[in-house]
């Protein structure tokens, strides 16, 4: 492995770079996860992966999970969380992992429409669910209006919390929620943002709420 | 994480019949009922709960509200807290209970985390949820570090030698002031049991919180019609405004006829080793009008019997506060 990736040609993508060298070290060590490498999406990157033997992991079960309007045949470890069955075995990047404890809301994506932590579930309770992840919202070319209004709001500075803060304030949308700043605020605050950039989080929201 | 086997209950027979085959229902089960998750995956993850099986109860049709002949409510095991914090009958009969649920967790959690689920929530103290330390509760009889450590959180209310670990749930303690019965389904039939004698306290076997044994799985929980005219509050008193635990916080149904105070329902959270219900604020209410005197005098009953620890002896003057100025809030709604 070169220590400088700007040598290797042709360049890989940053993404297809670190799910290779991320997952053979997977296949090395084993631990808890079972990428299911025949079924990873290259939604994002556009590039394949490499092809690698699968892990054996005992215990592991065959799901299938309709995520982003997408079936996906998966074989997991039943340990797996919906949040690493995402970015993982699915390669839905987009959802973050942040505390991994349902505490800071990073993780947060759409089950069957309503805002959960994936951190906190496991994926094989999970079939016959329909999971919305950030990736399911918009694309670049057709955000969706919270997308848009974070961008126009600057409802972020480093940005890892993004997708769940997008996550939760779509889902807000549909709940029961007073028109003041300060109700949006008690129904966020289940997304932590450590460069605290919360009035143009909900400055974002309220701007799509108002229709503006 | 340790390795478990998944299986998921078509129906509460077998989900039962399965689950009666653990060694126990308290801590160190080895098989688990899961439903929302919100606190069983986070002490999995923690390998403070390390259980052999697990048993997804999520496709039991225990997800109703229902109303009882007569004016009650039944809620169901399974009922997400958002969905009957939100329930029109809950809003318009039971509101302690809607701003109970409302108070605790993030509207994530409260998506995910189920009835049953809410009255079996784990303590949040440290020395619980870190297996690399002694507790009690945990591992019987390897000790209680927190009765001379990291304490500020912990309960002053039916605490032992053994264990201060107060009682995380905003929702029992409105469902203790409404006086709630649960109800059970084991392997040899099924069973109710009001709030007030579901949860125990630590005593010497902390590791028991409940009277929950092998195969027995809560069904449903039902409410009694409130009282005519009655007025309700939650009060919640925190180190942040939101998504925090109870440092005080207490729960009031009461009714008031010509000025006079005919009905008192108080209970607390943040101090108590369980859902603490004082039976001794609501006899200092009784009959009594509804001023800032008698509020006080019936906040000093409910906190008698209050034992503080090093570093929390703050919160008997706060809970004081707190069921005195709940009590007002009520009275004045």
């Amino acid at each position: 492995m070169s220590d400088d990736p700007e040598t290797i040609s042709p360049r890989p993508s940053r993404r297809s770079f670190l799910v290779t060298t991320g997952t053979t070290a997977a296949a090395t060590v084993v631990g808890a996860m079972l990428p299911a490498h025949a079924n990873r999406s290259n939604e994002q990157s556009g590039s394949s992966s490499a092809v690698l033997e699968e892990p054996k992991v005992e215990g592991a079960v065959q799901i299938v999970l309709r995520i982003n309007g997408r079936d996906r045949n998966l074989r997991i470890d039943p340990r797996t969380s919906l949040l690493d069955c995402v970015r993982e075995s699915v390669v839905l990047t987009g959802t973050k992992k942040g505390c991994d404890h349902g505490q800071c809301g990073a993780c947060t994506v759409h089950v069957n429409g309503r805002r959960v932590t994936s951190c906190l579930s496991l994926a094989v309770m999970h079939e016959g669910d329909e999971i919305t992840t950030i990736e399911g919202l918009g694309t670049p070319e057709a955000l969706h209006p919270m997308q848009a209004a974070f961008l126009a709001c600057d409802g972020y500075q480093c940005g890892y919390c993004t997708s769940g803060q997008i996550m939760s304030a779509v889902a807000l949308l549909k709940e029961p929620c007073g028109p003041d700043d300060a109700a949006v605020k008690e129904l966020m605050s289940g997304n932590i943002c450590r460069c605290g950039a919360y009035a143009n989080i909900v400055a974002a929201i309220q701007q799509v709420r108002k229709g503006s | 994480m340790h390795t478990f086997e998944f299986v998921r209950a078509d129906n509460v027979a077998s989900a039962t019949n399965t689950a009666s085959q653990a060694r126990t229902a308290q801590q160190g089960a080895d098989i688990r009922f899961v439903a929302g998750g919100t606190t069983l995956i986070d002490l999995m993850k923690l390998e403070v709960e390390t259980p052999a099986r697990l048993i997804d109860i999520n496709r039991l049709p225990l997800d109703k509200v229902e109303d009882l002949p007569g004016g009650g409510l039944k809620i169901g095991a399974t009922v997400r807290n958002s969905d009957l914090a939100h329930h029109e009958k809950v809003l318009q009969n039971y509101p302690v209970l809607s701003q109970a649920i409302l108070s605790g967790a993030s509207a994530q959690l409260r998506n995910m985390a189920t009835t049953a689920g809410n009255l079996l929530q784990r303590t949040r103290c440290m020395y619980f949820r870190d297996t690399a330390m002694p507790c009690n509760k945990r591992v019987p009889g390897s000790g209680c570090p927190a009765i001379t450590g990291s304490n500020r959180m912990l309960a002053i209310l039916g605490t032992s030698d053994h264990c201060i670990a107060t009682n995380p749930s905003d929702m029992c303690v409105a469902m203790a002031a409404l006086e709630a019965t649960i109800h059970i389904q084991g392997t040899k039939g099924a069973r109710s049991v009001p709030i007030a004698g579901f949860h125990l306290l630590p005593g010497a076997t902390p590791h028991r919180e409940t009277i929950l044994e092998p195969g027995d799985l809560i069904t449903h929980v039902t409410l009694p019609p409130p009282p005519s005219g009655s007025k309700q509050t939650y009060l919640k008193l925190r180190d942040r405004a939101s998504y925090e635990f109870a440092l005080a916080s207490a729960a009031i149904v009461i009714t008031i006829a010509n000025g006079k105070i005919t009905f008192a329902r108080v209970a607390m959270g943040g101090v108590g080793t369980k859902p603490w219900r004082s039976h001794e604020a609501e006899s200092v209410l009784l009959h009594q009008t509804t001023d800032d005197a008698t509020f006080r005098k019936a906040a000093e009953a409910a906190l008698r019997g209050a034992k503080p620890q090093s570093e929390n002896k703050f919160k008997i003057e706060l809970a004081k506060r707190c069921v005195a100025h709940a009590l007002k809030t009520a009275a004045n709604a």
